[in-house]
């Protein structure tokens, strides 16, 4: 265990404390704002966000570098709770832009100016932050339920909206099934093991003889050992199952279309990039960890893992040719995306794990920017149908073009962040000598841009009567297309900082593993 | 060799040109034009220098490859995977990017007249432009790649935007999933290789000269190449590209045969044969067989054709695949009449497609049944039509002659089947000659289909009662046309000024595959089997 208390372990929680400040601040505000100007609770929470954002990259930069060469003992803070990684780093940083663009496409949306909806957003933050830095199952456990809860509100938000009310409720049924089935699985471990501490569980699992060697030294305990491997097999499973729920993998994937429909836009934007995010998170820290037995490729649950991939990125790709829907195409097409940054995890590379995080990276500028686009013309239209995309050159170029760049991301095709994304991923699978996983990630690539470039199509063909409509756009909402567009292209042609970032993460996490 | 980064400003400049009209405001859409036209011809400058202070010092033969490169650029991009901005051009690189330039200045000077969202078929033109240029001067395979993928997209806007109402939907996503997924394909097979790299790089100056184990040769060479002959048009990939050339608008039709196909058959060559030369001399004497199903096929069905522009895409075909032919005789004739042929089928199809197109916004149809006398309106176009004709049925004095001629004699003289040169001379198993000769009818059918084309468009009886709307052609497409023409009778009366050029860049490769033929004299035994079956139903 770590050692005493010291002024580091405060140090290294400064985003989320800065969060919670930030949460006190716009409670307060909302108290003593007049109420005209409610509309500026999104602009604060944005300012918010960036100021946080910067003083977390300030920070790391100014020498408080997490772990790079340090212990593992020495990266846990918190007794054990927490670990403060650059792996930490890089998801907080996630999510706080996450936050922050959130926050900005939000301020277009009427119904959503209350204080109550920012805060939920910052509460969630809080736990998805807490959820990349959990060392222990606890922990894991009351982040994953602070964002979870927070969630499901958000989901519902949209009072005397039928829709929303449904997605609130099947997104809190069914996320309240799933962690209740991951933390049976979690108190089998414990269990198992005694322990609650990540790396500790990972230490006495990895102590464990395998089969083979019983057999061969002490044949008494062969029997003994099958049982426990099979209830490590089974806690495994039901500790994917929490995860597939969080990342929206087939097949517990059912509930993402109708939440993602139902939600209002900014919340579906959000839970499609930072909460997914989120769970690839505690995965990779849960099972590099060796929590489900070794991480290899011979392990059961890997083989699961693959399978949950390949099912993902095909269903989603191929239910999505036939949503009518914005919203729903762009929830299968989420479904499908997660579906390509599992085979960076199933890599099981520090490669592997840093495209996958490039990758929900650059995903968040890419989703918020489409969903962004959604917002404001569903403001007029009311409906998210795909006709109201029709036309949508004409009516506001740009507008039209800040969508394209999206959907040419989300396929996969320069000059965007979604290329490079995606040629790290399938240059880690194949390094890692999975070609044919690549192979098949590739040909879904191409039934999914059939459908991106269906919408292409949609805005730039054809003709709509409502061409001469104008679509108003607010300043915050210029500023957060601006900068997710101006990200998916900076991602897209100079990749290269950010993805030896991630790659670094991961490379430093992967070692002190090891 | 020189401070200005000529290549970069070549190839982005358009990038940069897109941006800039997509900001104009929509009151001044009109200037986009005029910004366009400017940009294409800064690159049409600066490629022609370019061009003409390589050919001015050609390097000497038996250079290596990484040597003959001029113009290098060299920036770090992402280090930490061996990704970097490396451009440069060799003979054959800097001809291409001579040949984009042209075909560039025409396709806008063509499309002055579109009047829907010029702003937008401008910007998206630029970003063609940008990506075939960034294709042909990359020497980093992730930026080949990259601009690669840059080019297909900005086709499948601009056909489903500005193309012909009646296919273009269809023929746009089929021509955009086609080539995605060839080149996707190739990317596999080249990451594959990447990693079998000691220190791993994509610098394909590192690739050039690295022998990959024999097998793994074999084994990949054929995604490698065939990924990238999609967008050659090869058989049997070679049906998006008729479609996709009648949907097509005008400018983009010129681009897309005349620059873009050639941009498959540059990758293929430079990715694929110039990097395995092992899987190149096993695999070629059975992709030369697809190659005269292209020529053959190609002709005999735009002989059937009754649109002008299906007439031309199909043409198209069977000319690509000469260029094929020509680099699978692997050697220097071929090669050389393939580069020579990619520029002057580049040409002549652009002149081809922008006739058509002059004809088609006037008469409202393309059925060559329909039209006829069309020389007493359009005589400039008629004679325009007239001399890429004759050019593409490889009339001697223009450049489709200087460029099938050797083709023809590089497959007659190849040994494809690596021989010793005894058991070359009349040796049944080397059916090289077989498919010279059955390569040979296409020509003749080719003279049937554009002689019948420009007797039943452009002579005949006119009638004025039929054509409300024809209008004489505009001064700049005169030049446009004038233009193309002049440059194919100057390759066709003086091809020094072209053959050299080209020499010099497939020179290496060429020597490459030889050491690799001298080096394997000894058949595999499947191969002669297969060989000899195959010669034996080639001759029969």
């Amino acid at each position: 265990m770590s050692p005493d208390f010291n002024l580091s372990w405060v140090a290294a929680l400064i985003p989320e404390l800065s969060l919670a400040i930030l949460l006190v601040v716009i409670q307060v505000y909302a108290r003593v704002a007049n109420p005209e100007n409610r509309g500026k609770l999104g602009l604060l929470t944005a300012w918010g966000a960036f100021v946080i954002l910067l003083i977390t990259l300030g920070l790391w930069f100014i020498g408080d570098e997490p772990n790079s060469g340090a212990t593992l003992a020495g990266s846990l803070l918190w007794g054990g709770m927490i670990r403060h990684d650059l792996v930490t780093l890089v998801f907080r940083v996630m999510f706080l832009v996450a936050l922050l663009l959130t926050a900005l496409i939000s301020m277009d949306v009427k119904h959503l100016q209350k204080v109550e909806y920012y805060a939920l957003l910052i509460t969630a933050a809080i736990g998805f932050s807490l959820m990349a830095a959990a060392a222990d199952l606890i922990m894991l456990y009351l982040a994953l339920e602070m964002a979870s809860i927070s969630s499901y509100i958000l989901a519902g938000f949209a009072k005397g909206d039928e829709r929303s009310a449904e997605a609130g409720v099947k997104y809190f049924v069914y996320g309240a099934f799933a962690t209740g089935v991951m933390l049976y699985g979690m108190s089998l471990i414990y269990g198992l093991t005694g322990q609650t501490n990540l790396y500790e569980i990972g230490r006495v699992l990895q102590g464990l003889p395998t089969i083979a060697e019983a057999q061969l030294n002490s044949p008494l305990i062969v029997d003994q050992l099958r049982s426990i491997y099979g209830v490590l097999l089974l806690a495994a499973v039901m500790i994917i199952v929490g995860f597939g729920f969080k990342i929206s993998a087939v097949p517990f994937h059912f509930w993402t279309p109708d939440v993602y429909e139902g939600s209002p836009t900014p919340f579906t934007a959000y839970v499609s990039t930072a909460s997914k995010a989120a769970g690839f998170a505690i995965f990779i820290r849960v099972f590099t960890a060796g929590v489900l037995g070794d991480p290899t490729a011979a392990s059961a649950w890997w083989a699961m893992l693959v399978a949950m991939c390949i099912i993902t990125m095909t269903l989603g790709n191929f239910v999505a040719i036939f949503q009518n829907n914005i919203k729903r195409m762009l929830a299968y097409s989420s479904i499908a995306q997660a579906g390509y940054a599992m085979i960076g995890l199933v890599t099981l590379t520090p490669d592997g794990s840093g495209a996958a995080m490039f990758y929900l990276l650059m995903y968040i500028f890419t989703n918020v920017a489409a969903f962004g686009v959604i917002i404001l013309i569903s403001n007029i239209s009311k409906s998210d149908q795909m006709e109201d995309l029709y036309g949508l050159s004409r009516r506001s170029p740009n507008l039209a073009l800040v969508m394209l760049l999206a959907l040419l991301s989300l396929g996969g095709i320069p000059p965007t962040a979604g290329f490079v994304g995606k040629f790290f991923i399938f240059k880690a699978a194949i390094d890692a000598g999975y070609w044919w996983l690549a192979l098949i990630g590739i040909l879904n690539a191409f039934v999914a841009l059939y459908y991106y470039l269906n919408v292409v199509k949609y805005m730039y063909l054809y003709r709509s009567e409502e061409e001469e409509v104008a679509i108003p756009v607010s300043r915050g909402a210029w500023v957060g297309l601006g900068f997710s567009t101006f990200f998916i292209l900076l991602l897209g042609v100079y990749a290269g900082p950010a993805f030896e970032w991630t790659r670094e993460a991961a490379t430093a996490f992967y070692a002190l593993i090891g | 060799m020189s401070e200005f980064p000529f290549l970069s400003v070549i190839t982005l400049s358009p990038i940069v040109t897109a941006v800039i009209i997509l900001m104009l405001p929509k009151e001044r859409e009109e200037n986009s034009r005029m910004l366009a036209l400017a940009a294409m011809i800064i690159g049409l400058i600066l490629s022609a220098y370019v061009y003409f202070a390589y050919n001015s010092d050609l390097p000497a033969a038996g250079t290596r490859w990484a040597d003959t490169l001029r113009f290098l650029e060299e920036r770090t991009w992402i280090p930490g995977v061996g990704i970097s901005y490396t451009v440069g051009v060799d003979g054959l690189s800097a001809t291409l990017v001579f040949l984009t330039a042209i075909v560039g200045v025409g396709g806008v000077l063509i499309s002055w007249g579109i009047e829907d969202r010029p702003r937008e078929f401008m910007a998206f033109f630029m970003l063609l432009v940008a990506g075939v240029h960034g294709v042909f001067v990359s020497v980093d395979a992730f930026l080949l790649f990259f601009f690669y993928e840059l080019a297909v997209l900005p086709m499948y806007v601009m056909i489903v935007i500005w193309g012909w109402k009646e296919r273009r939907e269809y023929a746009a996503m089929k021509l955009t999933l086609y080539l995605l997924i060839g080149s996707f394909i190739s990317f596999i097979a080249f990451l594959v290789l990447y990693f079998q790299l000691p220190d791993p790089t994509f610098d394909l100056r590192v690739w050039a000269e690295y022998d990959f184990a024999r097998n793994l040769q074999i084994l990949w060479f054929l995604p490698l190449f065939l990924g990238f002959a999609v967008l050659a048009g090869t058989f049997p990939f070679h049906n998006w590209s008729p479609d996709g050339h009648v949907a097509a608008p005008t400018a983009v039709s010129m681009i897309h045969a005349g620059v873009l196909m050639k941009l498959g058959a540059y990758a293929s060559m430079r990715v694929g044969i110039q990097i395995l030369p092992e899987g190149t001399v096993y695999w070629m004497p059975f992709i030369i067989l697809l190659t005269l199903i292209n020529v053959v096929y190609g002709s005999f069905i735009a002989m059937r054709q009754r649109d002008m522009k299906y007439l031309i895409g199909y043409s198209s075909v069977s000319h690509m695949g000469l260029v094929a032919m020509g680099f699978a005789a692997m050697n220097m004739n071929g090669f050389i009449g393939a580069g020579v042929q990619m520029v002057s089928h580049g040409i002549m199809t652009a002149l081809f497609f922008a006739v058509v197109g002059m004809v088609y916004d006037r008469a409202h149809t393309r059925d060559m049944d329909r039209l006829s006398g069309m020389m007493k309106v359009l005589p400039w176009g008629g004679v325009a039509f007239i001399i890429g004709g004759l050019v593409s049925m490889g009339m001697p004095g223009l450049s489709g002659f200087i460029a099938e001629f050797p083709i023809f004699l590089g497959v007659w003289e190849a040994n494809g089947l690596s021989l010793s040169e005894a058991a070359l001379a009349l040796n049944p198993a080397n059916y090289y000659r077989w498919i010279a000769i059955l390569a040979a009818p296409p020509i003749v059918i080719t003279a049937a289909y554009i002689l019948r084309a420009v007797n039943t468009v452009f002579f005949g009886e006119y009638d004025a009662e039929k054509w409300h709307d024809m209008r004489p052609i505009l001064p700049i497409d005169k030049l446009t046309l004038a233009g193309f023409a002049v440059i194919l009778i100057i390759i066709g009366v003086y091809p020094q000024i072209i053959v050299p050029m080209v020499e010099s860049g497939v020179a290496p490769v060429v020597e490459r595959l030889h050491e690799v033929q001298q080096a394997s004299t000894i058949l595999d035994t499947v191969q002669i089997g297969a060989a000899n079956l195959l010669s034996w139903l080639g001759g029969a």
